[in-house]
């Protein structure tokens, strides 16, 4: 039996590229029913925001700024969620012991990770715009007057962007908790409770008011809803950024390069 | 095939895996015997790259885990069965492993029919599944990148007894094609049925190693009187040490001949009398065993 010819290993195959792991990870964002009916969620719920607008704003006030802020509001919880369960469930489903022994190279599947969650993030806001402006017609010609387009497309990709800086903070507590009911929970109070802490510090302290558009991720990203930020504002969004994003964001990549996968 | 070296583990103060060194040859089975929480499955983790070593090494061929291109396709690894994500149907977990791989969808279909599930058993979610059909359908996911290497973590676990006849002929079958299989069990019977060769492991140590041939002959006897107390007293008399081994028999190192004259010359009737076969691994993984379990197993002589 021992006798048997040996097995070699072929270094020289090609190895799993990162655009067949985008697809991947795109389809398991689809493919059980809880995912499934969360991305289903998006349109649902920018349907119902739609819907909601037509009937409780004032009709002289309705105007696609409205309906855009409408849809794009649950986007902000919805988007990060999305991207938290696409880097936890390989931990918390335990699925990543498949997933990390087929590609080994970790890095590549949280970056393919990333790149599925900004995809559906950019696409998921399309569509929720594009139900908002059906709604924004709908609603015009229902009232027998002309639609209000006050809305420019340096705020729609201003707007998308903020929701993928969301979505990132999502994926960054995903990568760093691997656990979705913490990072979830990790999301709540990065989002809620930070800035009300940074408020308060604000209004009780002067020296941290100048400080504040500089470490309040938070704080600095409402320009991006605002018109666009200014050219200082651009840099205190990237410096608050680095903190609460990106450094992170390392550490967690960091910690599961060298984790135990159980 | 497999090789390790010198592999230890530590968690804090406690060595999961302690200094653990063996190679598993193409052509052969080699079974991983030991009670749970013996190091087994932190092993078989190391091997396929999920989990750093301590220290030491373990290769594929002389390649590490991490550096073999598209590893699916170059050896199949199941670890945990349970492992998958509850909502997804078995046919989907298939498909998510064959795109990763590159491989036809073809390829899915051919390795649901290799392991038995049928079509329906497919489109069902996982949380409606056995622990049978999830070791099946993880046998599947191995198997589907037609690797020649094969890890597999407690694969019989959950299996009936059809189950494992079914299994033994899949890895006899493939093993004699010259493929490697590593499986590890804390069952010895699992092991005993599949394996050609064995290696124990107990609290992170190899115990022992070798063929199943090897390791299940030992020299000695079994012996069983309808007074066990008088059979003792003769075999002390005569010179002969001997254990107790379950059933209320003796075990016993001399040969059947020297312990049938010493039960005659002591005028003690014999129940049984027989080489111990296999009794050697038996009553070492017994002993591996009692100091893990929670419950004491009596055995002896009875008074």
């Amino acid at each position: 039996m021992s006798t048997a010819a040996p097995i070699t290993i072929d270094t020289t195959r090609p190895g799993v590229p990162l655009s067949r792991l985008v697809k991947l990870e795109l389809r398991k964002m689809f493919d059980t029913r809880s995912g499934f009916w969360l991305m289903m969620s998006i349109a649902i719920v920018a349907l119902l925001a739609t819907i909601g607008c037509i009937l409780f704003v004032p009709d002289d006030e309705l105007e696609f700024a409205i309906f855009g802020s409408a849809v794009g509001f649950p986007m902000a919880l919805l988007l990060p969620v999305i991207a938290i369960l696409s880097v936890t469930s390989e931990w918390s489903q335990r699925t990543g012991l498949i997933t990390f022994t087929l590609v080994p190279h970790r890095a590549s599947v949280i970056a393919s990770k990333a790149i599925a969650a900004v995809i559906v993030g950019v696409a998921g806001m399309l569509i929720a715009f594009a139900i908002g402006a059906l709604g924004n017609i709908l609603g015009a010609a229902i009232n027998g007057v002309d639609a209000v387009w006050d809305f420019t497309f340096v705020d729609l990709l201003l707007i998308i962007f903020a929701n993928v800086l969301g979505l990132l903070i999502g994926f960054m507590l995903g990568v760093l908790i691997r656990n979705t009911p913490g990072a979830i929970v990790g999301y709540v109070v990065y989002s809620f409770l930070l800035p009300t802490i940074f408020g308060i510090l604000a209004s009780l302290q002067d020296w941290f008011k100048d400080l504040q558009p500089w470490v309040d991720f938070g704080y600095s990203q409402t320009p991006l809803f605002d018109g666009g930020p200014s050219g200082e504002e651009w840099a205190q969004l990237g410096v608050s950024g680095l903190i609460w994003l990106v450094i992170p964001l390392a550490i967690g990549i960091w910690s599961v390069l060298r984790s135990e996968v159980k | 095939m497999i090789t390790v070296d010198r592999l230890t583990k530590t968690y804090g103060g406690y060595r999961a895996v302690d200094d653990v060194s063996f190679t598993c040859r193409p052509g052969s089975v080699t079974g991983f015997l030991g009670p749970n929480g013996a190091g087994k499955s932190t092993t078989m983790r190391i091997i396929a790259g999920l989990t750093p070593a301590t220290s030491g090494t373990a290769h594929i061929s002389g390649v590490a885990y991490q550096d073999i291109p598209n590893p699916g396709t170059q050896i199949g690894v199941l670890l945990d069965a349970s492992a998958q994500h509850a909502g997804r149907t078995g046919r989907e977990i298939l498909t998510l492993s064959a795109i990763t791989m590159g491989l036809p969808m073809s390829r899915v279909d051919e390795m649901l029919e290799l392991v038995s599930l049928t079509p329906s058993e497919s489109k069902r979610r996982v949380k409606n599944y056995s622990l049978g059909m999830r070791q099946r359908l993880g046998i599947a996911n191995a198997l589907l990148g037609d690797p020649r290497i094969l890890v597999l973590d407690e694969p019989a676990n959950g299996l009936d007894p059809a189950g494992i006849h079914w299994m033994r002929s899949l890895l006899r079958d493939y093993a004699n094609r010259g493929g490697t299989v590593m499986l590890s069990s804390h069952l010895l019977h699992e092991i005993e049925v599949i394996a050609d060769e064995i290696i124990v492991i107990g609290q992170g140590k190899i115990v022992a190693e070798g063929t199943k041939a090897e390791l299940l002959q030992t020299a000695g006897t079994f012996v069983k009187a309808s007074d066990p107390s008088a059979l003792a007293n003769a075999l002390t008399t005569a010179g002969l040490s001997a254990s107790p081994s379950g059933d209320g028999g003796l075990r016993t190192s001399a040969d059947p001949a020297t312990v049938g004259q010493a039960a005659a010359a002591a005028g003690v009737a014999l129940v049984e009398l027989r080489p111990a076969e296999g009794a050697g691994l038996e009553e070492m993984f017994l002993e591996l065993t009692a100091g893990t379990q929670r419950d004491t197993v009596t055995e002896g002589v009875k008074a």
